[in-house]
């Protein structure tokens, strides 16, 4: 990413979710804001590239998607009514306290995460809307479709639009907030585990990073919201170790600490003891503890691995899922030989269920082989090679295949 | 905005309810409606049960029965006029009836801008 790329996608992020948030109260349309948004930031991307970056970034998006927005309803034919609608909102708003820039982009984001979307277009309309990406940078991402995402946002718009969901912060947070977390999570988790992760101008962990920060300093009170912060904070503290300059994954056993950013996994163990002193518990801020565990060892093996076994244990029982089990399994095998065969005795006990699953193969595979049953574990690598898609992480299997070989050279 | 509330249920699993149990739902139904009464107008409907339904479909051929073979089906539907969605949301989970088994709200948005026809 050269320094203007990333001044671009800093400053992108930063005004868009305003802009459209804005625009819809100027306008009273959704789809008409936030379509006008996206326009101006093609057209900055192109702009800008060619000329420079203007001296007033911020106000150079907004003059610009103010006048897309009228164009639009120009050729809608909705100007009049929505100069009606404008003046009732005027109205409307006159007996109301302004609401503070921060607010409205939060509101934003409730929206585009509003329970009545569909799941999978959440994720998509919130990185368009709240910060300002583009189609076609969210399909190369995420390796999808152009069309389907497209036909999917399209979809999201029109509902917020037709059921009248309004840009507002709910008043009941403990049954919406999880929503926003989850799409923020989600994102930083496919930008992880993506092969591409980025686009060629947009780093998406980073922007996931961003935007937690946004929530949780928006809602100084969340202690999840400050826990997830924490947690993306860390991980993208390391995660320029996760692969080699050739682009091998690296995994966390292996990586070279001295490539952690110290400054981010400083910064996220800070925002991690601002939740705990709000003492309301949660599994961003379990997540984010083990990850600080990691962050504060010097290497795998002086890891404090009875302290991140117990904080698996609070974890699973907030959420039981394979991956969590999976994980836990791998840290209570590092306690020692006797907890190396239990490990392996609760990931078998998983099984069937989960047969389809990769990572319960590779899983397997790297317990088995602790216990010293090296073929066995060669053969639920090659199970766990059939069954990936990433091929960030076939490389890796491939890596341990020839290193341990069946007894048998195959 | 205005919505129609939809409120639907599966006959099969109220037929289980204690009948203690679903007398006192109602009554609490019933209170619903006076608590509401500002966002709820009048041209709401129970409806009788699904038996009594009668579907005519296209090219007039009259059927018994509804227009959707489901295991759930409408009880009724009420028109609330509220300010936005998380507000008709608010009012659909205070939906008394919700306490027993099988039972929904659908929330549907009226028509009130005819100009996007034009």
């Amino acid at each position: 990413m050269t320094p203007s790329d990333e001044l671009l996608a800093t400053t992108i992020r930063e005004e868009s979710g305003r802009l459209v948030a804005a625009l819809y109260r100027r306008f009273g349309d959704f789809d008409v804001a936030e379509e006008a948004v996206q326009g101006a930031v093609v057209e900055a991307l192109a702009a800008w590239r060619r000329n420079g970056t203007p001296d007033r970034p911020g106000a150079w998006l907004s003059t610009a998607a103010q006048r897309n927005a009228m164009d639009l309803l120009r050729s809608r034919g909705r100007r009049d009514r929505a100069a009606d609608r404008l003046s009732k909102d005027a109205a409307r708003e006159a007996g109301t306290t302004a609401a503070s820039a921060t607010d409205d982009r939060l509101a934003l984001l409730f929206a585009c995460c509003h329970p009545a979307l569909a799941p999978e277009a959440r994720l998509p309309l919130t990185l368009r809307a709240v910060i300002g990406l583009t189609t076609p940078q969210i399909a190369s991402a995420f390796l999808v479709n152009e069309q389907t995402l497209a036909q999917r946002i399209v979809r999201a718009k029109r509902k917020i639009v037709s059921t009248g969901i309004d840009l507002r912060v709910p008043e009941h947070l403990e049954e919406r907030l999880p929503d926003v977390l989850a799409v923020i999570y989600l994102m930083y988790n496919e930008a992880f585990v993506s092969s591409t992760g980025r686009t060629h101008d947009r780093d998406l962990g980073a922007d996931a990073v961003w935007l937690a920060g946004v929530v949780a300093t928006s809602l100084p009170e969340q202690a999840e919201a400050w826990g997830l912060a924490a947690l993306l904070t860390i991980q993208h503290g390391r995660a320029a170790a996760r692969f080699t300059s050739t682009g091998r994954l690296v995994l966390l056993r292996d990586q070279d600490r001295s490539r952690w950013d110290r400054g981010a996994l400083d910064r996220g163990t800070h925002y991690l003891e601002h939740a705990a002193s709000l003492r309301s518990p949660g599994s961003y801020q379990l997540q984010a503890a083990i990850a600080a565990c990691h962050a504060e060892a010097e290497s795998w093996k002086e890891t404090d691995w009875l302290q991140i076994v117990t904080l698996y244990g609070f974890l699973i029982e907030q959420d039981p899922s394979p991956v969590v089990r999976l994980n836990a399994a791998i840290a209570l095998a590092q306690l020692g030989p006797r907890q190396a065969i239990r490990a392996l005795a609760e990931v078998e006990a998983l099984g069937g269920r989960l047969d389809g699953y990769h990572l319960w193969h590779a899983t397997r595979a790297e317990l088995l082989r602790l216990n010293g049953r090296d073929d066995e574990a060669a053969a639920a690598d090659q199970r766990a090679l059939a069954l990936t898609g990433n091929e960030a992480e076939r490389r890796l299997i491939q890596t341990r295949l020839r290193r341990y070989p069946l007894s048998d050279g195959s | 905005m205005k919505y129609v509330l939809m409120f639907t249920h599966e006959p099969a699993l109220l037929a289980d309810v204690d009948p203690a149990k679903a007398e006192e739902v109602y009554g609490k139904i019933y209170a619903w409606y006076g608590e509401h009464q500002a966002e709820i107008s009048d041209s709401g409907a129970e409806l009788q049960p699904v038996e009594t339904a009668t579907t005519v479909k296209h090219g007039g051929v009259v059927v018994d029965g509804p227009f959707n073979e489901a295991k759930e089906v409408v009880g009724g539907f009420s028109v609330i006029d509220v300010p936005d969605m998380d507000a008709a949301i608010e009012l659909a989970k205070s939906w008394p009836h919700l306490e027993l088994p099988g039972v929904g709200v659908e929330i549907r948005p009226m028509v009130e801008d005819y100009s996007q026809f034009e």
